[in-house]
């Protein structure tokens, strides 16, 4: 055990990779020599080899397409695209190639690849570094999308996205990259050492895709997020002293929906929470699902809390970022509705 | 108002058009023969000159040239013809089989047939292929069951790709042929990706992959050329430069103020123009780009300049946008017949030998096209179980995905 941060989770996941499969390799702008511009590649070229972690150009489209390719050979590429905002010159080798590849071929070719990309607000990164564009992958059919919230699930899920025989896309929420912001912009941020989640396994261990967690155990209300708005639902809960259970999606698609239907049907009431811009967002899909699945046990009508339906603006962050006193905010609604 | 010229703004057009007297005059045919042929680790400058020109090998006469005359057993003849003509048969008792209404679309590679087949045979039958989908000679050349090809083009019960794709989009890794999209350039990168993992692998297997010239405007076929240039990735990367991109000719992608060939000169790859009608060049310069590649001297572009004789697909009618007589006056001729003009001037062919083996091909394809009907053609009702069609999306079936089948009964 030691204690990490996100940052050094997820390359101790990459390390454990490296070391425990020769298929494993990493590439993508900066992480080679560098280590990658937050760091998350720090020390592996030069623990494991050129080879294994290197460079690539400033060519997202070309660092998907070649990843595609190593993976039909037979490799476990492990790509990083640099921040989330990059990734649409890759889009059509995502969405048209690397999703559709097993089944088009009928299993001959498959695409088991990696794509880490830091993706969210809250960094004053203006619309080009804060975006969420997850909703753009968990619409297509034949990847799987996973979003971390602490250290000790980056890991683990990393390494089974690795696993993985299938592409994932692995979005990693940049502002808790190191320590658990909870949306108060205005209050110091506690470091992950001081969060019980930052301890983490130094080998191999995972943590499975397609399983929700449960970030806190309530009875009034759920909570459905992920990423960085995990910590800003925990914090919403406390201040309104609302005893929301706060449901941890991890893997957006294939969803749990296990977790989701037996924690509403104890709770009866939803509030569902992302930085992505709201129409069409993911919190579309999971109002529809929870619609479907549990509509007579809600006992009041479903809240989304998102990013406004417009760009990222750098001047109004918190005005933009969906922090706590708006959750809060949902969260009565839905109590009192 | 400055005192100056308006802007204007240029749209290239063709030659010709529907109604025009075809005239190739202004294509410079150099002679066979007169290509210098470098050494395989010559640097990509010192192959401006033959990005700019044409390797021919095979020359009006019938015989073989110059230092790129590939010097090939005639059973490697003999075969490659015999591809070669399977290849024309089998596309034009497809395109048939479409206008019969059998299935919903095909694609023909007539006139560009030396291209896939010269290939298959220059290259190891281990090297992995990333083709576009005017390749199909390159399955026939390595020996691809036919009637899995025509349940592939039929989407029957037996076709291997359950029905999923559309006609000729066929997909074998067995045969090392990456499965066909139709979102064209992107497979061109995805090729060096194969291609980087087999040097990260120190495999000895090398790829190859085909593009035309009118998707060579798209991102994916530079993002290609980068990333095979920076990582020498062991990879030929073909042009096909077969004219016409549906209806646009190749100077809408760009190939009025430069060849195709030179834009990989640019990208520090060593670049060739081959004369693609003609088997023998096609050969040679292919396996010289595959002795660089194994070499580990990296990739190779590789212009073939042909012409596409027919339509685009089933879809077009060529004599709406072209005269239709320009595939006759297309200056380098046709690759079947020269090359069986080459083996009968070898006096190892005649046309009592080219006409026998026609009727026996076609025969073996009647028989082949039989066997695949016995099995369906599209919308005969045969198909795969609809049950299939949620399959594949995934390895294991997620939860909302059988829900859905669940759904519609199945």
């Amino acid at each position: 055990m030691a204690t990490m941060n996100m940052i050094q989770a997820l390359n101790s996941a990459m390390d454990a990779m490296l070391t425990k499969n020769a298929d494993v390799l990493i590439f993508g702008e900066d992480v080679g020599y560098f280590g990658g511009v937050f760091r998350a590649t720090d020390g592996l070229q030069k623990k494991h080899g050129r080879q294994r972690c290197f460079d690539s150009p400033i060519g997202e489209a070309g660092i998907v397409a070649t990843a595609i390719g190593m993976a039909a050979y037979g490799l476990k590429p492990v790509i990083e695209i640099q921040f989330a905002d990059y990734i649409y010159p890759a889009y059509d080798q995502i969405v048209s190639a690397a999703a559709r590849l097993r089944y088009r071929s009928a299993g001959d070719f498959t695409c088991p690849l990696t794509l880490r990309s830091p993706y969210g607000g809250g960094i004053f990164g203006g619309q080009t570094h804060s975006q969420s564009p997850e909703a753009l992958f968990t619409h297509v059919c034949g990847i799987k999308t996973v979003i971390p919230s602490n250290p000790y699930d980056a890991k683990g899920l990393l390494i089974s996205a690795i696993e993985d025989a299938d592409p994932v896309m692995f979005f990693e929420p940049k502002r808790i990259y190191n320590g658990p912001f909870d949306g108060h912009h205005d209050k110091p941020v506690q470091p992950w050492s001081k969060h019980p989640l930052s301890d983490v396994p130094d080998g191999y261990y995972t943590v499975p895709l397609g399983k929700a967690g449960i970030a806190r155990e309530g009875n009034d209300l759920t909570v459905l997020a992920y990423g960085t708005m995990v910590h800003v639902a925990l914090a919403a809960a406390q201040e309104t002293g609302i005893d929301a259970e706060i449901v941890d999606l991890r893997t957006l698609i294939p969803v749990d929906i296990e977790t989701i239907t037996q924690s509403i049907e104890k709770t009866g009431r939803c509030v569902i929470v992302h930085e992505a811009t709201r129409t069409s967002g993911f919190g579309a899909e999971l109002t529809a699902l929870v619609q479907e699945n549990c509509f007579y046990h809600l006992e009041a009508p479903i809240e989304r809390v998102t990013g406004w339906d417009t760009p990222y603006p750098h001047a109004f962050e918190w005005q933009y970022f969906p922090g706590p006193d708006r959750v809060a905010d949902a969260m009565r609604r839905a109590m009192e509705a | 108002m400055k005192n100056r010229a308006p802007l204007s703004l240029h749209i290239p057009e063709p030659k010709h058009r529907p109604g025009d007297r075809p005239d190739f005059s202004d294509i410079k045919v150099p002679k066979a023969g007169e290509m210098r042929r470098p050494d395989i680790n010559v640097a990509a400058k010192d192959t401006l000159d033959l990005a700019y020109s044409l390797i021919r090998v095979l020359g009006e006469d019938n015989e073989v040239h110059g230092p790129w005359a590939p010097m090939l057993d005639l059973e490697l003849m003999k075969r490659g013809l015999r591809n070669m003509m399977t290849t024309r048969i089998y596309d034009d008792r497809m395109y048939r089989a479409q206008r019969q209404g059998k299935t919903s679309f095909y694609m023909k590679c007539t006139g560009e047939e030396a291209i896939a087949v010269a290939q298959a045979a220059a290259l190891d039958a281990e090297d992995m292929c990333f083709p576009t989908y005017r390749q199909q000679g390159l399955l026939i050349a390595r020996g691809y069951p036919m009637v899995d090809m025509m349940c592939q083009v039929y989407s029957n019960e037996r076709d291997p790709l359950k029905g999923r794709q559309l006609p000729i989009m066929y997909s074998s890794k067995k045969h090392g042929f990456f499965s066909i999209a139709g979102n064209l350039a992107m497979h061109f990168a995805q090729a060096v990706g194969w291609a980087m993992a087999s040097a990260y692998k120190n495999d000895d297997r090398i790829v190859s992959t085909w593009i035309g010239d009118g998707s060579t405007a798209e991102g994916d076929f530079h993002t290609a050329l980068v990333f095979a240039a920076v990582y020498r990735a062991p990879v030929i990367l073909n042009i096909v430069n077969n004219q016409w991109a549906i209806s646009s000719y190749q100077g809408i992608a760009g190939g009025e103020e430069s060849t195709f060939a030179a834009r990989g000169v640019g990208h520090g790859i060593p670049s060739l123009r081959v004369d693609g009608n003609d088997f023998l060049a096609v050969y040679a310069v292919t396996k010289w780009a595959a002795d660089r590649a194994r070499a580990n001297l990296g990739p190779t572009v590789i212009e073939h300049f042909t012409y596409r004789a027919e339509g685009h697909s089933t879809s077009d009618d060529p004599s709406r946008y072209r005269p239709a007589d320009e595939a006759k006056a297309w200056p380098l001729g046709d690759p079947i017949d020269r090359l069986k003009k080459h083996l009968i001037a070898l006096g190892k062919w005649s046309d009592a030998e080219h006409t026998a083996l026609e009727k026996e091909i076609d025969e073996q394809i009647r028989a082949a096209q039989k066997e695949a009907e016995s099995h369906g053609t599209l919308g005969s009702g045969k198909l795969p179980s609809v049950k299939t069609m949620f399959e594949d999306v995934y390895k294991e079936m997620p939860w909302h995905i059988r829900r859905q089948r669940q759904e519609m009964g199945v």
